[in-house]
């Protein structure tokens, strides 16, 4: 009786087992297919053309060269792009300090219109781009603000569902800890800057991330309000060399591995800070 | 003294992103709607003498427009055979990563996520490539196992299904990863009940894990429906609406429409009548689950 019940548990550890091996490689042939389209862009790019467009095609590079990343820079302009781009992405690092600021005071204070306030912040979460594309657009252009930086960065400054998550996290902050400052003598705004922010690092580090993120990939409001090329974003840059050189292949996935590199970088470097706030999030 | 600057103090927290988000949000809105109303086009841009009230005429002309209804048509197709698709891979995924019992199985999780945080032109100009009819990997490999070549891009319903490929791909992580902490979020109680019954897998999954998740479920698909009804950048690097209109999505109606051909009042118009679908279709799928729950 008793090796019998041993016996089924040997052979339901053994399942088990097999089991386990079974669901792993099931993740790893997908998870291959996830990966491919990027190995193939980043090994194409340190191919010669002629490589590039050889049948039947090779793996890796047989004659490895850096001549298309040299072509980006030397005869295209993906220098200022690059540098418009990390431009967008300082500015919206304000812009996330500027929702951390909503997120504050909609957590911590009480004042007239609280509730209609927020719920108007809420609201523009709902509006699809493609309404508020072209009046946004006309406004700019009221304000002078067409093919200028400012127009480039000023609509997508602040976010509702950022302002929302730092509400959420800064609510949890202990009124205590407010009242001492406030008692010290500190004002409101360094209060804020003091205080909480440093307690709120966590929410701080998922939003930069998502930010820079963000500003890295902007590409459809640049691409509106940039008439000229010297404010064109990384994204923009790109779409533009696919348009103009459709048949230079290896010369487009150097475009496409030095976009998206350094944000696989970034993003396989802080993953877990994400993952784990969708987690966190999700059990509440 | 001090209770006047607390008074204040919350306004100016608020204030900047109030102001931002009423000038390039709230405000639009309104102004998207007046605009509608009127044959705003370039000329009207430079001197408002030239704008003229039209009624409803941009809403009755977009709605007979061939190249609208096509676009809506294009639209539905990639909602359809699109929403489903991400619905069950993201959600597969985030099961079977949940049933890894080893460290390693976190890796899958930024594995699946990667094509998601990635910039949407630079990965719609890597599957041009891929899908390029002689020099694309998809054709070789399938030529390496005796199949015909598939015309990718080329012909109107295949390029519809390249494109919802491309966006399956991308649209798998970010789902995944709710369903992933849905997942974490069911007591594991409800597990260790059903193994002493006896259950398998299979029945844990389809009568705890399922039911469970029926919420986080709801959501994915209500956030990917209305994510598929505005899709446009893939269809606007890849295909730019070609063949044939074959992969004219809304969106990119709205935007060849608007500043292409600096039709601002016909594109406003047809924005609205994307916004209103959005709408209708969005309070449907929340009378079905209401009804489903009840």
């Amino acid at each position: 009786m008793k090796t019998a019940v041993q016996q089924a548990h040997a052979n339901s550890r053994s399942g088990e087992k097999t089991f386990q091996w079974f669901v792993a490689i099931l993740l790893t042939v997908g998870g291959l297919l996830m990966v491919l389209p990027f190995a193939w862009m980043i090994l194409s790019s340190f191919k010669t053309e002629s490589e590039v467009t050889q049948i039947p095609p090779t793996i890796w590079p047989q004659h490895f060269t850096l001549d298309n990343f040299k072509t980006l820079f030397d005869s295209m302009a993906f220098g200022t792009y690059l540098t418009n781009t990390l431009v967008i992405v300082l500015a919206s690092f304000f812009g996330l300090f500027l929702n951390a600021m909503a997120g504050y005071g909609f957590a911590k204070f009480k004042f007239k219109g609280k509730g209609f306030l927020f719920y108007l912040v809420l609201a523009t979460m709902m509006v699809p781009g493609q309404v508020t594309m072209i009046p946004v657009y006309l406004i700019l252009n009221q304000m002078g603000l067409t093919n200028t930086m400012m127009g480039i960065v000023l609509p997508g400054l602040v976010g509702a569902f950022a302002i929302f998550l730092f509400r959420q996290f800064m609510s949890d902050i202990p009124e205590e800890l407010l009242e001492a400052t406030r008692l010290d003598g500190a004002g409101e705004f360094r209060t804020f800057l003091q205080i909480v922010l440093p307690i709120s690092t966590p929410i701080l580090a998922v939003q930069a991330i998502l930010t820079f993120i963000g500003g890295w990939n902007s590409f459809l409001w640049p691409l509106i309000i940039a008439n000229d090329e010297k404010l064109y974003t990384l994204s923009v840059g790109l779409s533009l060399l696919k348009g103009q050189n459709e048949s230079q292949f290896a010369l487009q996935m150097a475009g496409s591995t030095f976009m998206v590199v350094p944000i696989m970088i970034i993003f396989i470097v802080f993953q877990k800070y994400i993952i784990e706030n969708y987690t966190i999030s999700g059990i509440k | 003294m001090k209770g006047s600057s607390q008074k204040l103090a919350p306004y100016l927290f608020i204030g900047p992103s109030i102001i931002l988000l009423t000038l390039f949000s709230l405000l639009p809105i309104l102004l998207a709607l007046v605009i509608s109303f009127t044959d705003m086009d370039l000329s009207g841009l430079v001197n408002y003498d030239h704008i003229r009230f039209l009624g409803l005429e941009n809403y009755k002309n977009v709605l007979i427009d061939p190249s609208f209804l096509k676009s809506i048509g294009n639209t539905l197709f990639f909602v359809i055979i699109g929403v489903p698709l991400v619905l069950l891979f993201s959600l597969s995924i985030a099961i079977l990563i949940n049933m890894g019992k080893s460290r390693a199985f976190k890796v899958f999780r930024v594995v699946f996520y990667l094509p998601s945080v990635t910039n949407v032109v630079a990965v719609a100009v890597v599957w041009s490539y891929l899908y390029n009819p002689t020099l694309g990997l998809f054709n070789y490999v399938l030529g390496m196992m005796n199949l015909d070549p598939v015309p990718w891009l080329t012909d109107p319903t295949m390029a519809k299904i390249s494109l919802i490929l491309l966006a399956v791909w991308r649209g798998i992580g970010l789902n995944m990863i709710i369903f992933i902490a849905a997942i974490k979020g069911i007591p594991g109680s409800y597990y260790e009940a059903a193994q002493l019954d006896g259950a398998n897998t299979w029945q844990q999954i389809r009568y705890i894990t399922l039911p469970q998740l029926r919420y986080a479920i709801f959501f994915v698909s209500i956030t990917t429906m209305i994510g598929w009804l505005q899709f446009f950048e893939e269809p606007f690097v890849m295909t730019k609406g070609k063949p044939l209109d074959g992969t004219l999505s809304a969106s990119l109606f709205i935007y060849n429409n608007g500043f292409q051909f600096s039709k601002f009042g016909y594109a406003a118009a047809g924005s609205f009548i994307l916004f209103f679908a959005i709408i209708a279709v969005t309070l449907i799928q929340f009378r079905l689950q209401n009804k489903a729950e009840s």
